[in-house]
């Protein structure tokens, strides 16, 4: 009997080191755990994460078309609760997939923690022509290659025609108007005109940009030392803007990119959405634009703050990179270079504007310039507005601190549309806030 | 069963001190398989992660210039945050309300229940107890949408009575949204824990008490609330600890409401925000570390006013 009991407790503890043993042990992350199916079971996988509303079909064109290599896909989230797990992975040293999705604005984050691998190696040359010299600036870092490229996010001025044309009122060309235009429908009684969301700072950040703000001055050649200017008089002022707008009560504090937000576009409680290219594709996923809302949105370029001299500006566009946990990086580098390059992938991904394509193939396709975009009921937004805010497009410099620029920038916004401060006040705040990060973080603040 | 036998048999022997020792290590060693699982298992998932959390904290890792030793500049840097300390208070005047408005709640409920019987009292009693066994998780999406102003019924209910629906998502209301909640999900907890110490006092002092002309009111203020003062300490000391550690309910509804509640909104929430949205692993163990000194000192403080009521611990 004792025997037998003391079978049974080796045989727990063993049990339990073994569950130590099998959640440790397993270097990246797990290729057995794909979202789509693996059909060539004896090539080489390389492992994935990325959230384009049609990854599955992506990753599913690149796998039948390529014998070297094959992808497995996971959606580990959108956003920051992917960026949370890949930032995990990186400060953990291992499960990290070997391709990962990255925003443009948040690659130096991670190139400065070493979590990016330089592939201008692994066969850059090959596709070096497909994409703009401005998209390889994005996604490079000196000569360094942390990416490819793969959508762009020129901001515009959505709006819903139906309000517009009951309110009787044309498209705002600059803030001003845009202004005048939110007035003069609350005045008769309409809908809000707009929306701040507090939890989409990277737009906040691309207007302020618009207005001749330059946030950060960073060269990574002397990666210890960063410029840092969130208050001077353009960043004030559109944050004063927006506060304006709010405390006027003209456009509305919702989050976005949640129920809530969705569902007050489709009733129509919005006058206009400010956003980027993929948008609408993100819209349409979310049920916006169809029964009864069919063809009641389109599509007008950025109000500007001087009509004299537009300044387009661009919110999120991501690249894929290679990890630098991966240990085969030339394969995980192939599969970068492959996946939605493809003329397939790349025709679904503009067709549904899910992405604004920075390939040139389908950049300069005339099917693409020409499109009649069915979510702005024909309308040739991409001729009329996007390509032309793509090709004013002129860079940013990110900061390599991203994660914490946004989410004190989220507080600020919050408390400015509370009312207990003003734009300049937030802006003030943000810089101090920052500041002090980067002083923490070792950096040389000028 | 082997070992009493053997225990008893070795008494005859005439070398017993050789004999005793050779079965108090067999005992011990009884005894220590016996603690052995939940010893591992404790060492393990427990002693090892706080060790090595506690390890963490006293470093510091910057993006320039890595990683050094820094001893208590990570405390030292918490209690002077500025976003550690609102939402330790935040947390602090949490309990202050929440506490007593949960403990308020269950009391009466279970004081109702104990003095009423019928058939309806079983159903009310799992119906109350309900909210206790639905995930937090789903909880929180619940409220979520139920406080929404598209999908949920507070608009239609204020604006049948002409008023504009409060938004407990906002900066001003989000306090009672979330009080709201806690007590929706604990209350019900908490009214089993009253209700099952109130059925274990004996029913012959109800009689004497009734033979000494008490009312329903007087028993119950009198004899079941002094008697079962250990039980609402045992869940006071629950609450407490629960209501400081906030992090469920304010993360989940972080995604409807970013602006509302930031990544600091309370202790726990800023010790994730630190350790797996800025890799700052170092700073986000000794933020938890320094919660769990507050936790501690609110605890004993608590424990120490109330010494002469409690016989749990």
């Amino acid at each position: 009997m004792k025997t037998t009991r003391t079978l049974a407790t080796v045989a727990m503890l063993a049990a339990a080191t073994g569950l130590v043993a099998c959640s440790s042990d397993d270097g990246g992350s797990d290729a057995s755990n794909c979202t789509n199916t693996i059909t060539k079971q004896d090539l080489p996988v390389v492992t994935m994460w990325a959230w384009y509303p049609n990854m599955q079909l992506v990753v599913d064109n690149f796998n039948k078309a390529n014998d070297e290599v094959q992808v497995c896909w996971t959606n580990v989230g959108q956003g920051g609760d992917h960026y949370d797990k890949f930032q995990t992975a990186i400060s953990a040293g291992t499960g990290a997939p070997d391709v990962v999705m990255v925003e443009m604005d948040r690659i130096p984050t991670f190139q400065i923690q070493n979590a990016l691998v330089d592939i201008s190696g692994y066969g850059l040359d090959a596709v070096r022509a497909n994409y703009g010299d401005g998209a390889w600036k994005d996604v490079s870092v000196g000569d360094a290659v942390y990416g490819v490229p793969v959508d762009g996010g020129p901001l515009a001025m959505i709006y819903r025609k139906d309000i517009f044309d009951k309110y009787d009122i044309t498209p705002p060309t600059t803030w001003a108007e845009y202004e005048q235009a939110a007035q003069k429908v609350k005045d008769a009684g309409g809908p809000l005109f707009g929306d701040l969301g507090a939890n989409v700072p990277a737009l906040m950040m691309a207007l302020q940009i618009q207005k001749g703000a330059a946030p950060f001055t960073y060269d990574p050649a002397q990666p210890e030392s960063i410029g840092v200017r969130l208050n001077d008089q353009a960043s004030k002022d559109v944050l004063d803007y927006w506060g304006g707008l709010v405390r006027k009560g003209l456009v509305g504090t919702q989050d976005q990119f949640t129920p809530e937000y969705i569902s007050g576009v489709i009733n129509g409680n919005y006058a206009t959405y400010i956003s980027a290219a993929w948008a609408p594709g993100y819209l349409t996923g979310a049920g916006v634009g169809q029964g009864e809302d069919t063809g009641t949105f389109a599509v007008a370029p950025l109000p500007q703050w001087d009509a004299n001299n537009p300044v387009q500006v661009n919110w999120g566009g991501s690249a894929f990179s290679v990890s630098s946990q991966s240990k085969q990086p030339e394969l995980a580098a192939k599969a970068a270079y492959g996946l939605y390059a493809d003329q397939e992938s790349l025709t679904d991904g503009w067709t549904n504007q899910i992405i604004f394509p920075l390939n040139l193939t389908a950049l300069n396709d005339p099917e693409f310039i020409d499109l009649e975009v069915e979510f702005f009921d024909g309308q040739q937004a991409n001729k009329e507005v996007y390509v032309p805010a793509a090709n004013a497009y002129q860079g940013v410099v990110y900061s390599p601190f991203g994660q914490y620029y946004f989410d004190a920038m989220t507080k600020q916004i919050s408390e400015m549309s509370a009312g207990s401060i003003t734009g300049a006040q937030a802006a003030d705040r943000l810089q101090d806030d920052v500041t002090k990060h980067a002083t923490e973080q070792g950096f040389t603040v000028q | 069963m082997t070992s009493i036998t053997e225990k008893r048999a070795p008494r005859t022997h005439h070398d017993k001190r050789k004999t005793r020792g050779t079965i108090q290590r067999r005992e011990h060693l009884t005894g220590w398989l016996f603690v052995g699982p939940f010893g591992v298992v404790f060492l393990a998932f427990l002693i090892a992660p706080l060790g090595y959390a506690l390890y963490l904290s006293l470093f510091q890792k910057k993006l320039i210039g890595g990683t050094s030793f820094v001893l208590f500049d990570n405390y030292v840097k918490a209690f002077t945050d500025p976003s550690f300390l609102s939402g330790a208070w935040f947390v602090i005047r949490f309990a202050l309300v929440a506490i007593p408005v949960q403990i308020g709640v269950a009391l009466a409920m279970a004081l109702i229940l104990d003095a009423v019987t019928s058939l309806f009292t079983r159903f009310s009693r799992l119906m109350i107890f309900l909210p206790y066994a639905i995930p937090t998780v789903i909880g929180a999406v619940m409220w979520g949408f139920l406080y929404s102003k598209s999908f949920g019924p507070l608009t239609d209910v204020f604006g049948f009575f002409g008023a504009t629906a409060p938004d407990f998502l906002s900066n001003n209301l989000i306090f009672y949204g979330l009080l709201n909640i806690v007590t929706w999900q604990w209350a019900g907890y908490y009214m089993i824990i009253l209700y099952a110490a109130l059925q274990g006092i004996d029913p012959t002092l109800y009689e004497a008490a009734r033979m000494d002309g008490a009312g329903r009111w007087q028993v119950a203020r009198r004899i079941k609330i002094p008697l079962i003062a250990p039980a609402l300490i045992l869940i006071l000391v629950f609450s407490l600890i629960g209501t400081l550690q906030f992090f469920n309910e304010p993360q989940i509804l972080r995604y409807l409401a970013a602006g509302t509640i930031g990544s600091d909104f309370t202790p726990n929430m800023y010790a994730y925000q630190q350790a797996f949205g800025l890799a700052n692993f170092n700073y986000g163990s000794a933020i938890s570390f320094a919660l769990g000194g507050v936790v501690f000192i609110c605890v004993y403080a608590f424990l120490f006013f109330t010494r002469k009521r409690r016989s749990f611990l």
